[in-house]
């Protein structure tokens, strides 16, 4: 059984915001929101200064307090992938994941659920890429299997150095940053 | 916020065309007739070309069951590689956009006030046909001229010509790319071009200089730039501000605005002293080097400190790893090149410091495009002139060849001189936000007897117009055929892939049906743009069905540099690389580039810096619903420390006063550490002042309202805009 992830080179990545764009288009998000965003972090004084561009979403956790809390049992892990989930028609809209995610990756959906990232599993099941991996300019994102050991992510893990976000959540997260 | 869902949007953008089509009636029949896409079902996907900039993308468009769902980038396509830009992913928002110019609109009061009366398309072409036949008696047909940005102007350049005017300009040379050009062609005998002829992917070294690719869009550049860095290519990023691409670089150079000549000079003065430059390169095909390497070894780095403020050390470190690296160095020409009005001398200091390492016509330097250049329409010959064009009197700028200068025209419709201009018809281009110094603008405008704005929203030119006439975003449009020369030579099609949505029309309709009512029929013999098309196509051994269905056709491959076999050619006078200008220097010009020093903020003033955002194009694309959600206003970029003096924080909303009372609109303050003290930073484009396009109503701060002062390049009339200081104003 796969378990999907992400790898994100941030040395590549110029934070154009295309994988949120695309994201929009293709999961018809409504206007004002966005499952995925762009963080720009800098440190330093000028002219001495690291900037890290990071493509931020949902990270797909191994450890998930969002499916915790849900009272419905809509919020879940699917079993191909272990991608996280919500199921629209059971979710009541409680918020009590949107509270729960430290990574402030879900909203309500003004339809009354909560929403989020879904590793665009409709397009990987059909053999496709997630819609903000195939559309990056600087091809900066990779998506595959973490447990198979050659897969491009699994490779580019072991050969990078890498840092996942919010490492002291202990949510185990799925999306990997290369730098 | 607006959370109103793209789904109902969708349901409610249909039922606007409902109405809108029962009420425009005729005239949508006439022309969209043979193309309904509204009652097809299931998933179509069509290839056609982006317009949300000048690259013209391939593209993919999805249309789910009539209505249109997102577009991607053509696979085939050697521009995008199957990739948008961020811009080009939210094409579709330019479909949907709520704020579209719907129908033909005749001013009903004072200019600028914005008041109109909607006509249909016969009385709007009447109005039109009237005014421009007098004007043709009154004046002659060159009292007309044509502002035309972007491929879709094509069909209106041509209706121009027939009608006998040869005043036709774009803002892209003047107020853009202008002096790169002259700089290039002055040097190498060849333009730089658009796409780019740089070859990224395969540099090993890459100097920006104010280049802030990765935030400026340019697809094949981001993407072959993204390549670079993977292949660990040493960038060297010149630039008053930390951009995007400072933080990919090995070095980063923050000079003081205004002095890049100076580092420029120190650089080839290294290389010369050093004996790092390309000794059989510049011996093959240079000319005048031995008075060029005596000129310029003058220029020590300890000099070029006291201009720039880059530490001697670094300079000559930096010009070592070029000539590392050469000839796979990339100096890169930039894009916007109109700063400081001697733009061309440094656009040629950048050319010869490329020739010192041998770069152009080289792997990892310039490659040598070519186009899959199909014929073009077997038109009869135009109307002889009467008169030349009166954008450069007397050739008083001798350099700018090629292309008009869009505020001699400009000039002229003030002036009377050379001769009257008393029409100007504009084509998808905001005059207001591209010239320098509005005043000028609106001057000019109280001259004219006719003003025909052709845009797809109420841009703040339409808003100055006498008529407006809408037009259908690109995604309902046929324009021409896209065979810009590139890497590898191809051709690709617009085509509509959804219907417009109210009584918008294609441009190529529009420059027909009243090129007909002009008296001009005889230059528009074919029955629609798909004959037009069909027959360019067939000359070349094509056909429109054979394009409209793949999207791109591609030709053979040809070799790109000169060690692959491209026979080196070089048009200048000499026929060589000229490190010694000899036209320069007849025409009373530095024949070597020289340093001049500009003039500094005075105390309590910055200089005003602008660029570009990636998911906006000038100041197009800031109604579009996607691209707006991301990114609605401008922020002024403030160093951190000056923030906290003027107590400024992350968030204040402040007013720029400029150096001549100029007050702009509320911005936003970005207070960072990737910029100097001496200047502040916003994205072009913000702070319109359409009334009729609310969502983009004084959201923000607008540059260009802040650029009152220009300084014009001597060699080629490029405007010179980085020359405006700004005070801010805490009172809001």
């Amino acid at each position: 059984m796969p378990r999907y992830g992400m790898v994100i080179d941030t040395r590549k990545c110029v934070g154009c915001q295309d994988c949120v764009i695309a994201c929009k288009t293709e999961n018809n998000i409504p206007e004002g929101y966005n499952r995925d965003w762009i963080v720009t972090e800098a440190k330093g004084k000028f002219p001495d200064i690291q900037l890290e561009i990071r493509t931020e979403r949902c990270n797909h956790c191994s450890e998930t307090p969002c499916v915790s809390c849900c009272p419905t049992g809509a919020s879940h892990i699917q079993d191909v992938g272990g991608v996280v989930l919500v199921e629209h028609n059971m979710c009541i809209g409680c918020k009590a994941c949107v509270e729960a995610c430290p990574y402030d990756a879900r909203f309500i959906h003004p339809d009354g659920y909560a929403d989020k990232c879904t590793f665009c599993i409709h397009r990987v099941e059909k053999g496709q890429k997630p819609a903000c991996v195939e559309v990056c300019p600087t091809y900066c994102m990779y998506f595959g299997d973490l447990d198979d050991p050659n897969s491009e992510v699994s490779k580019l893990l072991q050969s990078r150095k890498w840092h996942i976000n919010l490492p002291d959540a202990g949510t185990q997260p799925n999306i990997f940053y290369l730098v | 916020m607006n959370s109103l869902s793209r789904r109902k949007f969708l349901k409610i953008s249909g039922a606007t065309v409902v109405t809108a089509a029962a009420l425009a009636g005729s005239a949508k029949t006439i022309v969209n007739a043979a193309e309904s896409f509204s009652k097809k079902k299931g998933l179509e996907i069509i290839p056609s070309y982006c317009d949300l900039c000048f690259w013209k993308c391939g593209l993919l468009a999805y249309v789910k069951d009539g209505e249109l769902w997102k577009v991607e980038g053509n696979p085939k396509d050697p521009l995008s590689n199957g990739r948008l830009c961020p811009r080009g992913t939210g094409g579709v928002g330019a479909h949907y956009d709520k704020e579209r110019l719907k129908s033909p609109l005749i001013r009903k009061s004072e200019r600028g006030e914005e008041k109109w009366v909607e006509v249909t398309w016969n009385e709007v072409f009447d109005y039109i046909t009237d005014k421009m036949n007098k004007l043709k008696t009154d004046y002659g047909p060159e009292s007309m001229a044509l502002f035309s940005h972007g491929i879709g102007g094509s069909f209106f350049k041509h209706m121009m010509r027939a009608y006998g005017s040869p005043n036709e300009t774009a803002p892209s040379f003047a107020q853009c790319r202008g002096p790169r050009e002259v700089g290039f062609e002055l040097t190498f005998g060849d333009v730089v071009g658009s796409p780019e002829r740089t070859d990224i992917e395969n540099a090993k070294c890459i100097v920006l200089i104010g280049s802030h690719l990765g935030e400026n869009m340019h697809n094949t550049q981001v993407q072959e730039f993204s390549r670079a860095v993977e292949n660990h290519a040493s960038i060297i990023v010149v630039d008053p501000r930390f951009s995007v691409a400072a933080s990919k670089a090995k070095y980063y150079l923050p000079i003081k605005p205004g002095t890049d000549m100076a580092l420029l000079l120190a650089w080839m003065s290294v290389i010369v002293n050093e004996n790092l430059f390309d000794a059989d390169y510049i011996a093959k095909y240079g000319i005048g080097f031995e008075q060029f390497a005596t000129e310029i070894s003058q220029y020590t780095p300890e000099w070029a400190y006291i201009e720039t403020g880059i530490d001697p050390e670094v300079i000559r470190e930096t010009a070592r790893e070029m000539a590392m690296y050469k000839p796979a160095t990339l100096v890169h020409p930039g894009r916007h090149a109109t700063w400081y009005g001697d733009d061309a001398q440094r656009s040629r200091a950048i050319a010869l410091l490329n020739a010192l390492l041998g770069s152009w016509g080289r792997k990892g330097g310039f490659y040598v495009p070519y186009s899959y250049s199909i014929p073009k329409y077997p038109y009869a010959p135009y109307p002889e002139l009467k008169k030349e064009p009166l954008d450069n009197p007397d050739a008083k700028y001798p350099f700018a060849t090629g292309e008009q200068i869009s505020t001699g025209i400009r000039e002229a419709t003030i002036s009377g001189n050379p001769y009257s201009i008393k029409g100007w018809f504009i084509y998808a281009t905001n005059l207001m936000q591209a010239l320098p110094n509005r005043e000028e603008t609106i001057k000019a405008i109280q001259n004219l007897d006719l003003m025909v704005v052709v845009d797809v929203i109420p841009s703040e030119i339409a808003g100055w117009a006498d008529v407006v006439l809408p037009e259908s975003v690109y995604l309902e449009r046929y324009d021409d055929l896209n065979a810009s020369p590139f890497r590898e030579g191809f051709v690709g099609i617009r085509q509509p892939v959804i219907d417009a949505p109210n009584d918008q029309k294609p441009n190529w309709w529009m420059a027909k049906k009243l090129g007909e009512k002009l008296g001009l029929g005889a230059y528009f013999p074919w029955k629609d743009v798909e004959e037009y098309l069909d027959t360019r196509l067939k000359l070349k051994g094509h056909s429109l069905d054979e394009l409209k269905k793949e999207g791109i056709i591609k030709g053979a491959l040809q070799p790109i540099y000169f060690e692959d076999g491209v026979e080196p050619e070089f048009l200048t006078p000499s026929g060589k690389i000229e490190f010694y200008s000899t036209q320069l220097a007849d025409a009373g010009f530095d024949p070597i580039p020289r340093f001049t020093k500009h003039p500094e903020p005075p105390a309590g003033y910055f200089r005003l810096l602008f660029g570009r955002a990636p998911v906006h194009t000038f100041s197009k694309t800031q109604s579009n619903p996607l691209l707006r959600d991301l990114f609605s206003e401008n922020e002024l970029w403030v160093n951190a420390d000056l923030a906290e003096r003027y107590g400024l924080k992350n968030g204040d909303r402040i007013k720029l006063k400029n150096q001549d009372g100029v007050v702009s609109d509320p911005i936003k303050v970005k207070a960072t550490e990737r910029i100097r003290q001496d200047c502040v930073y916003m994205v072009h484009g913000f702070g319109q002042k359409s009334r009729q396009l609310r969502s983009t109503y004084k959201k923000g701060a607008s540059d260009a309202e802040l650029v009152t002062q220009y300084k014009t390049d001597p060699l080629m009339g490029g405007t010179g805009m980085s020359v405006n200081f700004v005070t801010f104003e805490m009172e809001v």
